[in-house]
């Protein structure tokens, strides 16, 4: 764990009573080798562009791990990437619009399934073959089928089917700092820390989110989300305005982080936490509604134990 | 483990499909001894040509010149089957599971028509290895053949899916009328290699004679292959794919059939 730079525990920020509230989701872990790391994560830039909320975006996404060639399918240099969105059929559109947009696309690359052995599996290079024209063809080796796509350049090998499996979405940080430059270190770090745990992604530029949201709107009935004004400094005194933030409070971050399973979204928190503790920041808490919602709690107080 | 051992070589060719792990692993000795084989056309006890020992199980080993022993490890789905000595025409054939391995060499029609499962053949092999039966559409379906010596005609005749590595040279026709999966040449192939072939791949490591309805196309190094160099890395066997050693030429074929087959000739680099 990070060593805190408080000399003092009474300095610490403050760890609000109060839980993260998550969201069953599904996940697909695709994995991009190319024939050099720039290559890869170039094409794992692009797939994972716009894709910061289901809600505008119909699916989350994020570079998960680099990977050495010695763990990537074809031994060359890769990233894994995740997927989430809120179910089967939604996620395996999205993969064929990313990666035959993205990766396809992407000179040298190649994309295999991360998740071998979950059951549920989606079609992703048994559509993309088509853009093949009937040029395509295909190698069947260990019970996978791959599709060897002729392009420009050469072949673009990508695997018939990806595995998805349940997963968690929406584990949230909420950093109430001083100011925003104390709020912006603290995100920073915290996100470095929490990406650094595989079975995450922080789907957010930077992995970080200014503008947290509620559930609907109260003066645009058709919105389904609308500014989180309970934590936006600017609103606080307003008479419609219940804000949650302390006095001293002048600037709010949040990370939000979606996992593969509960175990990684706890070690992806806890190191948030630890990390998000310097100077300026007054307290760390949590977004959620009540617990009515999302039927996965991540307690701050347990976290931070 | 099951230990065989081949008391007498028999005078004709003797049919002994019940030498697999499917077969013999329920059974107690006195129930292997009794066994039936097939001497020529006339029935016969296992006991009456193998000495049998050991404790039944999914291992079983089998000593001696079995060269004239057919059909062992037919359809097997699992276990292992250690063969020290030559074995006989039609081994493994229809298998579907398991790991044979053989400490000499095998006749023809090695692992015809098998869906799974892995042979090995430290010596040389016949011909028809991994083809379709006269008669039958398709060949292997699946699985790993590697043999390490030479191997005969019509390798891989009408395979489906699945690889074959050969080490050593190979006869003529190897690939004839493929429909899918890859052959390894290690020490390249005669004459008319990949006759009709429809899909599938054929790798040589060695310049090799070409139909002239096979077509150049391309030099590259495949991604694909990649993957097979480590599928067979776990299996002993070298195959070459990093564009610092060298680049496959890529010919498309057969032409005649009209096929969307290929053969990839290794070329090393200088």
């Amino acid at each position: 764990m990070r060593a805190s730079v408080y000399k003092s525990p009474a300095l610490k920020p403050r760890i609000a009573d109060t839980f993260a509230e998550a969201f069953d989701m599904r996940a697909a872990r695709v994995v991009i080798t190319a024939h050099t790391p720039g290559w890869a994560l170039t094409a794992a830039r692009s797939m994972t562009g716009f894709a910061t909320s289901v809600i505008g975006c119909k699916v989350e996404a994020g570079i998960e791990a680099e990977l050495d060639p010695a763990e990537t399918p074809d031994g060359r240099p890769g990233l894994s990437v995740l997927l989430f969105a809120f179910d089967a059929a939604g996620l395996g559109q999205r993969l064929v619009d990313r990666v035959g947009q993205s990766v396809l696309t992407c000179p040298t690359t190649a994309c295999f399934d991360g998740l071998p052995d979950a059951a549920e599996r989606v079609a992703v290079g048994g559509l993309l073959r088509h853009f093949g024209d009937r040029y395509q063809s295909s190698k069947f080796l260990d019970g996978q089928r791959y599709w060897r796509i002729p392009v420009m350049e050469g072949e673009f090998l990508v695997q018939e089917s990806f595995g998805v499996q349940k997963a968690i979405g929406g584990g949230n940080l909420l950093i109430l700092a001083r100011d925003q430059a104390a709020a912006l270190a603290a995100a920073e770090a915290a996100s470095e820390a929490m990406r650094a745990v595989r079975g995450v992604i922080l789907p957010f530029p930077g992995g970080v989110v200014r503008s947290g949201s509620k559930v609907g709107a109260k003066h645009y009935k058709n919105l389904i989300a609308s500014t989180n004004d309970a934590y936006c400094p600017t609103l606080r005194g307003r008479a419609d305005v219940e804000s949650a933030l302390p006095r001293d409070v002048n600037a709010v971050l949040e990370i939000v982080v979606d996992g593969l399973d509960r175990g990684a979204i706890e070690a992806s928190l806890r190191a948030g936490i630890d990390a998000a503790s310097l100077p300026g920041v007054v307290e760390i808490s949590a977004g959620n509604y009540g617990g009515k919602l999302g039927k996965h709690h991540f307690h701050l107080h347990e976290l931070a134990r | 483990m099951l230990r065989l051992t081949l008391q007498e070589t028999p005078s004709v060719p003797l049919e002994a499909d019940v030498l697999s792990p499917d077969m013999l692993a329920p059974l107690t000795i006195e129930a292997i001894r009794a066994l039936p084989v097939y001497l020529g056309k006339r029935q016969r006890r296992l006991a009456d040509f193998f000495a049998v020992g050991g404790e039944a199980g999914d291992e079983i080993e089998i000593h001696g010149d079995l060269a004239r022993v057919k059909w062992i490890g037919r359809a097997m789905t699992r276990g292992v089957l250690r063969i020290y000595g030559d074995a006989g025409m039609h081994l493994a054939s229809a298998m579907q599971g398991g790991t044979v391995d053989v400490f000499g060499n095998a006749g023809d029609w090695l692992g015809a028509e098998m869906s799974g499962g892995v042979i090995h053949v430290r010596g040389n092999a016949g011909g028809q290895v991994g083809a379709a039966y006269r008669g039958a559409p398709t060949g292997m379906r699946d699985g790993v053949i590697l043999i390490d010596g030479a191997a005969g005609l019509e390798v891989g005749m009408r395979m489906k899916r699945g690889t074959i590595v050969v080490g050593g040279p190979v006869r003529d026709f190897a690939g004839l009328q493929m429909k899918g999966g890859t052959i390894v040449l290690g020490q390249g192939a005669e004459l008319r290699t990949g006759a009709w072939m429809n899909r599938g791949t054929i790798i040589s490591l060695q310049p090799i004679p070409l139909l002239p309805t096979f077509s150049y196309a391309a030099t590259y190094n495949p991604t694909f292959l990649r993957l097979y160099a480590r599928r067979l890395a776990t299996l002993g066997c070298v195959l070459p794919y990093d564009e610092r050693q060298g680049s496959y030429q890529r010919y498309t074929g057969d032409a005649a059939v009209p096929g969307r087959g290929e053969i990839l000739v290794w070329r090393p680099n200088g």
